[in-house]
């Protein structure tokens, strides 16, 4: 008796689970990046191969516990015919198949995103994360971005990065902003360093996230492909305020991104 | 036969008075009971901490009782502020990966077993363990202690990151003394467990009794064994890497913090560490401390279950020892696989997303072994036997979700989502746990000499399960819309409608952890009121079984046990001791 | 000696036929000590090459005279492992006032190592050496990479000559046998082999 309860709840469970999938009822925000398809597709693949072995699995368990009770000796014990042996080679192969595919899949996937170099024409962005906040910064007319000096930072005066805008002729013109916003349909690069200390930048819609980590500047690119506001949220743990860490990002068309930057120009 | 056991009892007395026997103990026995109550009070301290974090999370403004006493400043009015958060956080990790399933499964039932199942007296070195144990203890009142200084515990996760659990108090609250108190405490436990793994290793090699071959150790011996080779060479690693972290953070080195850190816009006088070092130490011990936390519970569910489906293990001993050694081994060039997106070169990531992906190929054929021994079974439905096959669905479900998180590509979506806490706590959190539940109704005659109640057990069995599903398996689907862990509040836009979900977990985890108070009282009131137990209750065939319930101070009571038999001499009603030099029934 | 004394010294084993499969436990033991120490020893290790290669300024910072400090105590330290031999071939002849005169021996060159060691700390901490600091304007890294590593080990060699001194004592004393001896000895060759990573990782590749 216990046993069939057992088989009878872990296929409700199991089903429960199929349908919130397959349903879609938590899902994935839309997709607005270039290489996005890709990572959504490795992931729909995953869910489905990886969806079949677990449904496979609840089932049999059940199957069995609802099969093989006490019959109080009216039934004869039996044993899995053939032994382990088929049993590992299903392991082997349908796993080895599994695995084999979605690495191979899954590199590329990946590969889109880390091993193709950036577009030379991309726009870059300078991104700082400090508890717990995200600046921006562009580089403004001349294209160049200023040197840092750590010993600078102070909210005080609002100098996020540390520039010294009176000694470094590349850092008079650089646009510090407290929210980022790129244009559409070109590609972008960011390169995030951390002030203090592990933060992370990570935009759901776009299907990037990358750690800062400190001490180090982390390059990452990528290319939008609608308009619109989303969050940046922070997620990495960096502290008290880790879980109010964001900013937005603004993806706008070319025109509305020149007026965006001349704006923020204008407010420095 | 009885003479022998009156001559052992005359010369072999054990010691007298309370400290000695029960206290300062170098019984395994005791050693074992020990550390398993350890295990029990970390899981209900852990388990209180569970709570106080879902209430925050679903009822952010609620008043928590008993949090405001506990700490003014961190719960001031019993509302957690967000740092309290964290702390609650780092330490429910720390306790319930650490002290109870680090402890309980190997170090407590492994203690009071394993040396009976080899035919032993007692460990290699009794005295090393009961310093084990002791040691541990220290650790374990280190780490409790930070709940009662002025700052509170630490706030930077049980995996301490640097340079936020380096750089000391400017890191935020908690990160002065909670963090080093932190350090010290889990560097005592590392040792305590280096220790109790010599001892388990030297005990197996060296104190087997006649006839007892590898070939016929009990399985769960085998899983301790492996896995005290996993925590010799994992806890070897941790050790050092707390001991930089403390170095940093009260000697001024730098081997976790990069120059030019700004907090409070002063820059911090260190220079020239790696953030990346510290995530490379911790992980190449942390990922094989998670299989330090699953072997002892594959070993378990592999005892036990034969016992109630009354045949063996399909592939007898050799496949599922097999796995678990592949298991074992491929857990330490697996460890990348956290850092994916950690800055780690992208490379590195394709590097370790192979391995792990192929890890999952053993796990796939212990878990096979696991359900097809169930094929044309008799089974008995006990308690422990509902557990392992509880523990069979949760680590199916739990193992299922590495597919997606092994890859890189999807990881970085899925990373530092619920999605992960979903994964973690189906195959760490749960299924480790319900292992230990098996081995606890399978052993508890054994080690206190009374029978648990069936009834209440299997009602803990069934709402356990089913509320384990509600919880986690929600926070595993919550994870695919990007829903962030280690955020005390649901702040973000798109965080934001996941409120009901949210108090739906809350109050699954609220039942769930209310079940486990039916264990507690069950516990508590077999322990003084259950029905004696008989020797060998359950009829199994392994050596514990072999002696009274529970075992005299030599195990054996001067019996020299001699072994003719594998331990799944199992046909139905039919069973073979191990000791018995009766024909073999199945052939192992 | 009376059968319940021998119950009483040895603890259970009296009772239990020897198991068939004994190896000596207490050599076993230290077998396994050590494959988890040299774990910990490589972690530090690894630690100071992630340091070294991550810098851009690690320099060169051993004089001639340090490297010559050097290469005495690894000769030191190589003799004392030749002296821990004879000992142990000593007491496995029973040659009792010969394994004496080996281990104490031993514990003296053992001693020589440390202070010369120490010699070392001071002179470095008077040059203005810290585990934060670097004097000669290279990386900070160096003096935390150095202290710890060779603190470790000098850790080890502080508490291997203690450790030899309590089992000469129980030898004497005739609680203590050859294996203990042997055991001893497992320990002090591996802290001598560590040497031999230590000294040609931490001097030699910073020679000037
Ligand atoms: C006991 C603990 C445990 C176990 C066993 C596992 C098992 C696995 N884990 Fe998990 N993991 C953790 C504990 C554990 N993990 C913890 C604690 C963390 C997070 C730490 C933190 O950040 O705080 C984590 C995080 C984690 C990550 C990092 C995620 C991230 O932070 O982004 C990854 C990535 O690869 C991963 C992968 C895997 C894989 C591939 C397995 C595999 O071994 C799983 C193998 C099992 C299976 C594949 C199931 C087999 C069964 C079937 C498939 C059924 C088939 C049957 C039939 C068809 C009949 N884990
Ligand atoms: C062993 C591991 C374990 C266990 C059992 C649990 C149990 C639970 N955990 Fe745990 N949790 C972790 C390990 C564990 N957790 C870790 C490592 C983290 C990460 C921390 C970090 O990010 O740094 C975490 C984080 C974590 C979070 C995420 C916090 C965040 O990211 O913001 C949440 C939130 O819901 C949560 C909730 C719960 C709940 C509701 C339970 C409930 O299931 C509680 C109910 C309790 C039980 C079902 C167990 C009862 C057990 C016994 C009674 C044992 C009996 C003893 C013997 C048999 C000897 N945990
Ligand atoms: Cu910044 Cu979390
Ligand atoms: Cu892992």
């Amino acid at each position: 008796m216990p046993g069939k309860v057992f088989a009878v709840v872990v296929v409700i469970v199991t089903l429960a689970i199929a349908y919130c999938v397959i349903a879609h009822v938590w899902w994935m925000p839309v997709d607005i990046s270039v290489h996005g398809p890709n990572i959504d597709r490795q992931i729909e693949e995953t869910l489905f191969g990886a969806g079949i072995l677990f449904i496979a699995g609840q089932l049999v368990l059940a199957a069995f516990s609802f099969l093989y009770g006490d019959s109080k000796g009216t039934r004869k014990m039996k044993s899995f015919p053939g032994g382990a042996k088929p049993l590992i080679i299903f392991a082997c192969v349908v796993v080895g198949i599994e695995i084999l595919v979605l690495s191979f899949v899954g590199s590329k996937a990946w590969g889109s995103v880390y091993f193709t170099p950036p577009d030379p024409s991309s726009v870059r962005i300078d991104v700082q994360a400090g508890q717990f906040a995200f600046y921006f910064r562009y580089p403004g007319p001349d294209g160049k971005f200023g040197p840092l000096h750590p010993e600078l930072i102070s909210e005080g005066t609002q100098n996020f990065f540390g520039l010294d805008t009176d000694h470094d002729p590349d850092s008079k013109d650089d646009i510090v902003t407290a929210q980022l916003a790129i244009p559409v349909n070109k590609p972008v690069l960011l390169t995030l360093h951390s002030k203090d200390m592990g933060h992370s930048f990570d935009v759901r819609e776009l299907r990037v996230q990358q750690d800062f980590v400190p001490g180090i500047v982390i390059p990452i690119h990528f290319t939008a492909t609608q308009t619109g506001r989303f969050e940046i949220v922070c997620t990495q743990l960096c502290g008290l305020g880790h879980y109010n860490m964001k900013a937005y990002i603004q993806v706008l068309s070319q025109p509305d991104y020149d007026n965006w930057l001349k704006q923020q120009a204008a407010m420095q | 036969m009885h003479d022998m056991t009156a001559h052992a009892a005359a010369h072999h007395a054990p010691p007298q008075g309370f400290i000695r026997k029960y206290v300062f103990s170098v019984d395994h026995k005791v050693i074992g009971i020990q550390y398993t109550t350890l295990g029990l009070v970390s899981a209900f301290i852990g388990m209180a901490l569970s709570w106080a974090m879902r209430i925050h999370l679903a009822w952010p403004a609620a008043s928590i009782p008993f949090l405001g006493t506990l700490s003014p400043n961190g719960a001031p009015g019993g509302v957690p502020t967000p740092e309290y958060y964290l702390s609650l956080m780092t330490m429910h990790g720390t306790i319930m990966a650490f002290f109870l399933l680090t402890a309980a499964p190997m170090a407590g039932y492994g203690n009071f077993m394993l040396p009976i199942h080899v035919g032993a007296a007692d460990m290699a070195f009794p005295r090393l363990n009961m310093a084990s144990f002791w040691v541990t203890f220290v650790g374990f009142v280190l780490a409790c202690a930070t709940f009662f200084i002025p700052d509170g515990p630490p706030l930077s996760g049980w995996t301490a990151y640097a340079p936020l659990s380096a750089v000391g108090p400017v890191a935020g609250p908690g990160q002065g003394w909670g963090q080093n108190l932190w350090g010290l405490s889990i560097a005592l436990f590392c040792v305590a467990s280096l220790l109790g793994a010599l001892n388990f290793i030297v005990t197996t090699i060296d104190l087997r009794t006649k006839g007892m071959t590898l070939s016929r150790l009990p399985l769960a011996t085998w899983a301790w064994f492996i896995n005290a080779w996993v925590s010799l060479l994992a806890f070897a690693v941790l050790l050092p890497t707390c001991l930089l972290l403390v170095l940093d953070r009260l000697g001024g080195t730098s081997f976790f913090i990069p120059g030019g850190l700004v907090v409070n816009d002063k820059v911090l006088p260190h220079s020239g560490g790696s953030p990346l070092l510290f995530q490379h130490l911790f992980w190449f011990f942390g990922h094989p401390e998670v299989y330090i936390i699953i072997l002892p519970a594959f070993g378990i569910v592999a005892h036990v279950m034969p016992t109630f489906t009354r045949k063996p293990l399909v592939g007898g001993w050799k496949v599922i020892t097999y796995a678990m050694a592949a298991i074992g081994g491929l857990s330490f060039v697996v460890w990348g696989h956290h850092m994916f997106v950690s800055g780690m070169s992208p490379y590195m990531a394709m590097v370790f997303s192979v391995p792990t992906l192929i890890i999952t190929i053993p796990s796939v054929i212990a878990v096979l072994v696991f359900a097809f021994s169930l094929y044309g079974a008799n089974m008995r439905f006990s308690t422990p036997m509902l557990f392992c096959l509880g523990f069979i669905s949760l680590f199916i479900s739990g193992g299922i979700g590495g597919f997606f998180l092994a890859q890189p590509a999807v990881d970085s979506y899925l990373h530092a989502t619920s999605f992960v806490v979903g994964h973690f706590h189906f195959t760490m959190g749960l299924s480790a746990v319900f292992a230990a539940f098996a081995g606890f109704y399978y052993w508890f005659p054994k080690m206190w000499g009374r029978m648990m109640n069936e009834t209440l057990g299997k009602i803990h069995f069934w709402l356990s399960f089913v509320l384990v599903y509600c919880v986690f398996m929600t926070l595993h689907l919550m994870g695919l819309t990007g829903s962030v862990r280690r955020y005390s509040q649901f702040v973000a836009d798109f965080m934001v409608p996941l409120t009901p979900t949210n108090k739906f977990i809350t109050i699954a985890a609220l039942l769930l952890g209310a079940t486990q108070f039916i264990f507690l009282f069950n516990v508590i009131w077999s322990r003084f009121k259950g029905p004696k137990a008989a020797d060998n209750p359950w009829h199994a065939t392994t050596l514990e079984w072999d002696t009274t319930s529970p075992p005299p101070f030599d195990n054996f009571g001067g019996r020299q046990m001699t072994v003719y038999h594998g331990p799944m001499e199992y046909d139905g009603d039919a069973f073979v001791m191990q000791t018995s030099t009766e024909k073999s029934i199945a052939g192992t | 000696m009376s059968e319940s004394e021998l119950t009483m010294a040895t603890g259970h084993e009296v009772l239990m036929e020897a198991s068939p499969y004994h190896i000596e436990k207490k050599k076993l033991g230290m077998w396994v000590f050590i494959v988890s120490d040299a774990c910990t020893f490589a972690t530090f290790l690894f630690g100071y090459g992630y340091m070294r290669v991550g810098s851009q300024n690690w320099g060169t910072l051993f004089e001639f005279s340090s490297i010559l400090n050097g290469i005495i105590m690894t000769f030191v330290l190589l003799s004392s492992s030749l002296t821990m031999l004879a000992a142990v071939r000593a007491t496995q002849a029973g040659q009792k006032a010969s394994a004496n005169k080996w281990l104490g021996l031993t514990m003296l060159l053992g001693t020589v190592f440390a202070i010369l060691h120490l010699r070392e700390w001071v002179k470095m901490i008077g040059e203005g050496w810290r585990l934060f600091y670097n004097p000669m304007g290279g990386a900070a890294q160096f003096g935390a990479c150095f202290f710890s590593v060779t603190g470790l080990h000098l850790t080890h060699v502080i508490s291997g000559v203690i450790a030899l001194g309590f089992v000469a004592r129980g030898y004497n004393q005739g609680r203590y046998d050859e294996s203990h001896v042997e055991t001893a000895g497992l320990y002090w060759h591996f802290v001598d082999l560590v040497w031999m990573f230590v000294f040609p990782l931490m001097y030699l590749m910073n020679a000037r």
